[in-house]
């Protein structure tokens, strides 16, 4: 018997810092398989949202339901960890092996079985600190992979990275999310990423309750132009195989009236 | 190919590994056996081991003078400077992956110096034995929870602010080392405070070790059992967490152990320093950065370098020269070139 995955929720949740509220009454909710991208400027309280949800940090105010344990990947900013990537992912099991154990041929399988997933099998054996970014990142999911959650929390996974890892991360994301065994939340600044790799979006927007809603209603030009005070223009263009995929650009400066 | 590259590499670094330890086990009993042996009274290897062996198998039988100072003499020292050596490198590469700076040494904590403060008062007010052990143990422990205390703001504790907790208390319990030297009869107990200071075996006894060895022994092994936890929490505390440690729980046990230690330690041979801080520097670039084999090599590689430093303290001169002061000349060179190597790394 398989205990009923539990869904991932705030509700009217608030966090301060001294006198200073990042965000109040914030209401959030991922159905167990789903995926939710919280888009939203900087300072908007993405990050805190996210280590609320983890558990790092208490709520101020409202309520938080998640399981024990969620897999957690960071962002790229912090020092990588000096061990090969093997025993980097093998990390990953430390709530089983228990404070005075040490990782069993079974906790290698898991591990080696993530690294896998993720299509970095060729790399088990590099020091993590030498790997690029793009497969640093693709280690840290592993690890996430590798504790058995069947909930992956990811704090602006794509933002350090170039277009090329950008693609294989959205990809794998998606992967993930359409197999509907996990539940995944994760944090971007690119809403063609939410359009990607996301069933639902939540908008923090500034001074108003957060939206939140399907990624093909939700994330229409005028509510993200609102979110991010800069035009934002929809479209939809043929993809590879010539079906219509949307996608969102904003209105930046651009060359016009220059003479050649 | 790849993966059978990666298999053949992991292989290898696998023989290494062994192939190292068995070399660094070697060398400690070669240290040893030598270390017994040399002194003002010579006895031959040979020798050394038939009395080894005789006080095994016959232990009830009368000793003769060599066996007498080998077994009663040197014996304890050894056992002494193998648990000490083996206990202060482990408790430097503990701290080292807690605070997440491989520049922490036992004495950051505030420790050594508080547990020297109740040595130097034990032996101002003219206690020795276990007295002397418990009052610089309970030092010791009081200069931690002082640490604790002044680290815990709003419930939560930042190693930076442990740091600095562990620096101020350490600062404070050395001016009051100072102000009992001031204080203490120069004709009487200060000689006694400023040697034992210095650190040194030359006092080992049977006795001494006997009340030395349950904290070395105990401390020590518990943080060798929690050598993969102790990978996690080098990691960022968000990251440590969200795998299932308790990084603040199991820090404050991790500081708990290193205090048995080292109160342990400077209890019965004053402040040796340096071990702490280089031996786990020196570990790491011979094995890497798994503890999972860097502190059981940080151990070996510890006991050894304390068995062959008291060796050459109690032999190279007529008088012996002070262990701590010895570990200091051979130890500040050697840290200071794996600091130049440690920045050099960095930026390459």
């Amino acid at each position: 018997m398989k205990i009923t995955p539990m869904k991932i929720a705030l509700n009217r949740a608030g966090m301060r810092f001294g006198s200073r509220w990042i965000f109040r009454g914030l209401d959030l909710a991922v159905e167990h398989g789903a995926t939710l991208a919280i888009l939203g400027p900087n300072g908007r309280g993405k990050t805190t949202a996210l280590h609320a949800i983890l558990g790092f940090l208490p709520l101020t105010e409202g309520e938080r339901t998640a399981p024990n344990r969620l897999g957690y990947v960071p962002q790229l900013l912090t020092i990588p960890a000096p061990h090969a990537l093997r025993e980097m992912v093998v990390m990953g099991r430390c709530a089983r092996v228990g404070l005075f154990g040490q990782p069993s041929p079974e906790d290698y399988r898991a591990a080696d079985a993530a690294i896998e997933r993720v299509g970095i099998r060729h790399l088990a054996g590099e020091p993590f600190a030498r790997l690029s970014g793009g497969e640093r990142q693709m280690g840290l999911i592993a690890r996430a992979l590798a504790t058995g959650s069947d909930v992956l929390v990811l704090d602006e996974p794509a933002s350090a990275l170039d277009l090329g890892n950008q693609g294989r991360l959205l990809y794998l994301l998606n992967d993930l999310r359409q197999a509907r065994e996990m539940t995944i939340l994760f944090t971007t600044h690119d809403p063609n990423h939410a359009l990607a790799a996301a069933d639902d979006a939540l908008l923090m927007m500034k001074n108003e309750a957060a939206l939140s809603g399907p990624v093909d209603t939700i994330m229409s030009e005028a509510n993200l132009t609102r979110l991010y005070g800069v035009a934002m223009r929809q479209f939809a263009i043929p993809d590879q195989q010539g079906q219509a995929m949307p996608v969102i650009v904003p209105m930046h400066a651009r060359h016009s009236g220059e003479k050649r | 190919m790849a993966l059978a590259d990666a298999l053949v590499a992991a292989g290898s670094r696998q023989s290494r590994r062994v192939a190292t330890t068995t070399l660094l086990v070697a060398f400690l009993v070669a240290a040893s056996l030598v270390g017994l042996g040399v002194g003002q009274f010579p006895i031959a290897p040979s020798r050394v081991i038939a009395i080894l062996g005789q006080a095994i198998t016959d232990p009830a039988a009368p000793l003769a003078v060599d066996a007498r100072i080998l077994l009663l003499v040197r014996l304890p020292r050894l056992v002494l400077a193998i648990l000490a050596g083996a206990g202060l490198a482990i408790c430097g590469g503990a701290l080292q992956c807690v605070f997440r700076n491989p520049l922490v040494a036992p004495q950051i904590l505030g420790i050594s110096p508080g547990a020297a403060f109740g040595g130097a008062l034990a032996i101002f007010l003219g206690i020795s034995g276990v007295g002397l052990l418990g009052l610089s143990f309970a030092c010791g422990l009081g200069a931690l929870v002082l640490v604790g205390w002044i680290a815990r703001i709003d419930g939560r504790t930042e190693t930076v602010t442990v740091l600095l907790g562990g620096l101020v208390v350490g600062s404070l319990f050395s001016a009051l080392v100072s102000l009992i030297q001031f204080v203490a009869d120069p004709n009487g107990s200060l000689p006694a405070i400023v040697y034992w200071l210095m650190g040194s075996f030359a006092s080992a006894t049977w006795e001494q070790a006997g009340l030395a060895a349950p904290g070395l022994v105990t401390g020590s092994s518990v943080l060798l059992a929690l050598r993969f936890r102790l990978n996690i929490l080098s990691l960022d505390e968000n990251e440590a967490r969200s795998l299932g440690a308790h990084p603040e729980r199991e820090r404050w046990l991790v500081f708990g152990l290193v205090a048995i230690v080292v109160a342990s330690s400077v209890a019965v041979s004053g402040i040796i320093g340096w071990v702490g801080l280089i031996i786990p520097h020196i570990s790491r670039l011979i094995v890497g950065p798994d503890q999972r084999v860097a502190l059981p090599v940080t151990a070996l590689i510890g006991a050894s370098f304390l068995v062959v430093t008291d060796t050459i303290a109690r032999t190279a001169t007529t008088a012996e020269i002070p262990l701590g002061v010895l570990t200091a000349i051979v130890g500040a060179p050697i840290f200071a070139l794996l600091l130049r190597r440690h920045f050099r790394e960095r930026e390459a």
